[in-house]
């Protein structure tokens, strides 16, 4: 019944057998223990779980654990290179407190590292409408659309 | 001294941890050897309960246990009666809590039925597959006036009625006003339910360690001491063998303050029974049924004026809807009651509600608790007459306001605290002047507003004005500690749940201290960490949990001051604190390092004066003498689109005073925050029960929360009047956002269909209800 994956989850292989049914977020938060990925609904609305498997933001509650086989997932514990230092979408979250309870965090910065990646000067309208995906039932959103904001100047500034 | 910590706007201790993934929150919790729980959840409101066979369960595989209501012996009993009725005369209160799992029927869809325990939450949750119930149905009590018909289907069948309650609060003569009255308003104004649906659904861990004695809980609670203190109680043990921590907690809104959730009296009696750990995970759609839920409430209101527009009296009845039990007293309807008064000079008040027990999930505060229907029926009530009187909304608010000169304001009925509501303080009039002005209001109504409408366009203004009640006791403590490394640690009993206790508490001790604010670690919700408090509910947590910290530091900075000076042989008034160092003044080569006082404090050898405290500590408690008076005005311009009747809301503005601000960063975040709320709920968010008590859209696809297109940027400013109920001035801040949105949508919205004469009397609207209440309009009917 289980089948034996192979997955690169921030840079590091997992071997794992799972049950077909595993949802990869529960793979994520239980099996290999990055518990940053946070589940919030179950059924592909609120965002909270939002990882990137090869570079594009998905929903780990709406996959399979082994869909993601032979795949390459970063999560939210992948975004600041092991403690290394602040993504710069970190650090404009932190500056202009775009996170209150910061459950949804972790979802809304995965959503926006590929958005950002592609769209460097985003204007208010598109950062609202990329985060649409993503509930937060505390901020209000206004404080994480300045720290996109901020966050998007902060990448530009970056030396490569 | 260094620059005032006290007022700045800044970033959050806090939020490394959040924006790296390593904030622990309940599910994060991994332990050896634990188990995971699922619950069979009645899908119908109301049944009997004919039998249970979990046979099939059991031989799941890898199922532990599965208990029914049978199995728990004298361990089921209902949950503690959390807030007892308040102190009003010829009052009529009947008590009926939850209980652990269902026993003889169910009383709301989504109770607990069964539990079963098995090695993953997968397992546990095939196993429900194998619980057969056999159920009678029953009739559901759904809606408020039927439930208290004489052949109405009973909630409670030995109570023989489905009242939990009726109270009246009354001042003056209101019978007096009406007679004398030029003008009387007469409506009918119905508020429904909606959920507080925070992110991070409920949960528990529960690890019952029988070598130690010891259990440890990690609950998504706001109020972790008496969830100790209660399940203690109920297992048997002494409260020093509970440790609960409320880890991080994502997002709390007042449901999470509900005690005892049957998850909370099962997991910890049966990590017991199993010896292992157990965890529980409410997933979303559970959190539709069994997390508490609000706002389901009908008034009756009248209100008599004089032909100048002077409120004369108000009179107001009202039903409450409590759920299918009332665990939380009658914090909510009482709210409601003391919130109508808002900042307006009400001589002659009559407000008498009926709490009633329907077939549905259970009522408790949530954010804004009971005051938005009080702000909805007051605001609507001066919205109506002021169109009567052909005067303009905000005369007639101005008029009535209780003036600055005349605090603290008796309104001689009793608030939720059980104290007699007195206003300590508020400067009302600048708060409106403020707000009209940035929404530019003169500009509008003169100028746009006619040109637009003129187009074609349906473009409405409101402006709405409240008063809450924050801040309330009885108490909280905070110790404070300054360690041999010069940083400081504290410890307090209230749980946090975003609200930035890290940072605006340690901003509060930092200025007594004199140590950078991200020296100071804080510790919420650790019941080992402080045995003492009450919880993060009431915008109270500024406010009186706020205040702790400050004496605590105060006392630790005395004795710091003392000591250094024992040591440097100077007097203490010649001492300064200054980034971790205590110096002479204008000498800061003679100085001390905390972290070497500290040391100094806590010494290995020698004698110390007989009474001497070890170490730079203090314990402190604060609790005021009664809650502080917020304020606030909230002002908006919204466009109606007259195909989809979807809201665009083109400017929003909060003019919000509570009192001294300790950082205004968090505070707009919390305002912010709040509106967003209250958006959603004036226009977007209700549940839809239908005759039977089922929940018709009980997911996030079908219940709507707003998204960040659907929430404006939003202008805010503020006004100060400090309270003078506490040192720091402060007053709550948590909930105000979320109050007076559904008063404020209704006046725009009538203002947007001025022509056709649009009445709101409700809230939650949408789009379709918004659509069939002007097209009635239009028609001249009542829908």
């Amino acid at each position: 019944m289980e089948q034996t994956i192979s997955v690169s989850v921030n840079g590091r292989q997992y071997e794992r057998s799972v049950e077909p049914r595993l949802l990869l977020s529960d793979f994520l938060r239980h099996e290999i223990g990055l518990s940053g990925t946070h589940v919030g609904c179950e059924h592909g609305v609120c965002g909270a779980c939002t990882v990137l498997m090869d570079s594009a933001a998905v929903r780990s509650c709406l996959l399979f654990a082994v869909q993601a086989n032979g795949r390459d997932v970063t999560t939210v514990e992948g975004l600041d290179g092991g403690h290394e230092e602040l993504h710069p979408i970190q650090h404009g979250f932190w500056e202009k407190h775009g996170l209150q309870c910061g459950f949804c965090t972790p979802g809304i910065l995965m959503t926006l590292v590929p958005f950002l990646e592609e769209n460097p000067d985003p204007t208010e309208d598109e950062i609202r409408e990329v985060l649409s995906g993503n509930i937060c039932r505390c901020t209000g959103y206004q404080k994480i659309v300045e720290a996109v904001q901020l966050s998007a100047r902060l990448i530009k500034e970056k030396p490569a | 001294m260094s620059t005032r910590q006290f007022g700045q706007p800044i970033k959050r201790n806090e939020d490394p941890r959040l924006l790296t993934g390593r904030a622990l929150f309940t599910d994060d919790v991994q332990l050896a050897g634990m188990l995971h729980v699922a619950f069979l959840r009645g899908d119908l409101a109301h049944a009997r309960i004919r039998s249970i066979d979990v046979d099939g369960a059991r031989q799941s595989p890898g199922v532990a246990a599965v208990y029914t209501a049978d199995d728990l012996g004298d361990y089921w009993q209902p949950g503690p009666l959390l807030v007892p009725p308040p102190p009003v005369e010829q009052i009529e209160f009947y008590q009926r809590t939850q209980v652990p799992l269902a026993k003889e029927k169910v009383c709301h869809a989504g109770e607990a039925v069964a539990m079963v325990v098995a090695e993953s939450r997968y397992l546990a949750e095939d196993a429900l597959d194998g619980i057969f119930v056999d159920y009678e149905p029953l009739d559901a009590v759904v809606d408020l006036e039927s439930a208290l018909a004489e052949d109405a289907p009973l909630v409670h069948d030995d109570l023989g009625h489905n009242v939990n309650a009726r109270v009246t609060q009354a001042k003056g003569n209101w019978l007096q006003a009406e007679a004398e009255a030029d003008l009387i308003i007469r409506r009918r104004f119905s508020y429904d339910r909606g959920t507080a649906a925070a992110m991070e659904n409920r949960g528990i861990v529960a690890n019952w360690d029988a070598k130690s004695q010891h259990m440890t809980i990690w609950d998504t609670t706001q109020a972790p001491i008496a969830i100790r203190n209660g399940l203690a109680a109920m297992l048997g043990l002494s409260e020093h063998q509970v440790r609960v921590i409320a880890p991080f907690i994502g997002g709390g809104f007042g449901p999470k303050i509900m005690m005892f959730y049957p998850e909370e009296v099962l997991l910890a009696w049966a990590t017991m029974q199993l010896g292992r750990p157990l965890k529980w995970i409410e997933d979303r759609e559970e959190n539709f049924y069994a997390t508490t839920q609000e706002r389901g409430q009908v008034h009756d209101a009248t209100m008599a004026l004089k032909a100048d527009g002077t409120i004369l009296g108000v009179k107001d009845v009202f039903l409450h809807d409590a759920g299918a039990y009332a665990p939380y007293g009658l914090t909510v309807p009482v709210s409601s009651q003391c919130t109508l008064l808002g900042p307006y000079v009400v001589k002659n008040y009559h407000s008498e509600f009926t709490s009633v027990f329907t077939n549905k999930p259970i009522v408790t505060p949530y954010r804004g608790a009971g005051r938005q229907h009080g702000v909805f029926v007051m605001e609507r009530l001066l919205d109506i007459a002021a169109k009567e009187l052909a005067t303009d909304p905000i005369a007639i608010r101005r008029k009535n306001y209780i003036q600055p000169e005349q605090f603290p304001y008796a309104n001689d009925i009793v608030f939720q605290d059980f104290t007699q509501l007195v206003y300590d303080s508020g400067n009302y009039g600048p708060a409106l002047d403020r707000a009209l002005d940035l929404v530019g209001y003169e500009a509008f109504v003169r100028e746009e507003q006619p040109k637009r409408q003129a187009e074609g366009e349906r473009v409405g203004i409101g402006v709405v004005s409240y008063v809450e009640g924050t801040g309330i006791g009885p108490y909280e403590g905070a110790r404070v500690t300054v360690e041999s490394s010069g940083k400081v640690s504290v410890a307090t009993g209230i749980g946090t749940q975003g609200q930035g206790h890290y940072t605006s508490f340690a901003q509060v001790i930092a200025d007594q201290i004199g140590v950078k604010v991200s020296d100071i670690h804080i510790v919420t919700g650790d019941t080992d960490l402080f045995y003492w408090g009450a919880g993060t509910f009431a915008s109270r947590g500024a406010v009186v949990a706020g205040n702790a910290m400050h004496a605590a530091a105060t006392k630790v900075r005395e004795k710091i001051l003392k000591l250094a000076g024992e040591k440097l042989e100077v007097a203490e008034e010649d001492l300064e604190l200054v980034e971790g160092r205590v110096q002479v003044k204008g000498v800061p080569q003679t100085s001390i390092s905390l972290g070497q006082l500290a040391v100094e404090a806590n010494p290995m050898r020698g004698g110390v004066k007989p009474g001497t405290e070890p170490g730079l500590e203090a314990t402190e408690y604060f609790g005021p003498e009664r809650g502080a008076t917020a304020s606030g005005v909230h002002a908006v311009i919204l466009r109606v689109d007259p195909e989809t009747f979807n809201l665009e809301i083109e400017k929003y503005v909060v003019v919000h005073d509570c009192g001294k601000v300790i950082n205004p960063l968090i505070l707009d975040g919390q305002i912010q925050g709040g509106v967003a709320q209250g958006i959603g709920n004036a226009y977007y968010e209700q549940l839809h029960f239908d005759e039977n008590g089922a929940l018709l859209n009980a997911s996030l696809m079908d219940y709507l929360l707003p998204t960040a297109p659907d929430v404006p940027n939003i202008v805010s400013d503020h006004i100060v009047t400090p309270s003078p109920l506490n040192p720091l001035g402060v007053k709550g801040a948590g909930e105000a956002g979320a109050i007076p949105v559904g008063a404020l949508f209704a006046q725009a919205l009538d203002s947007a269909f001025s022509d056709i004469g649009l009445e709101v009397r409700e809230i939650p609207l949408s789009p379709n209800r918004l659509f069939e209440l002007v097209g009635a309009a239009s028609a001249g009917a009542n829908v």
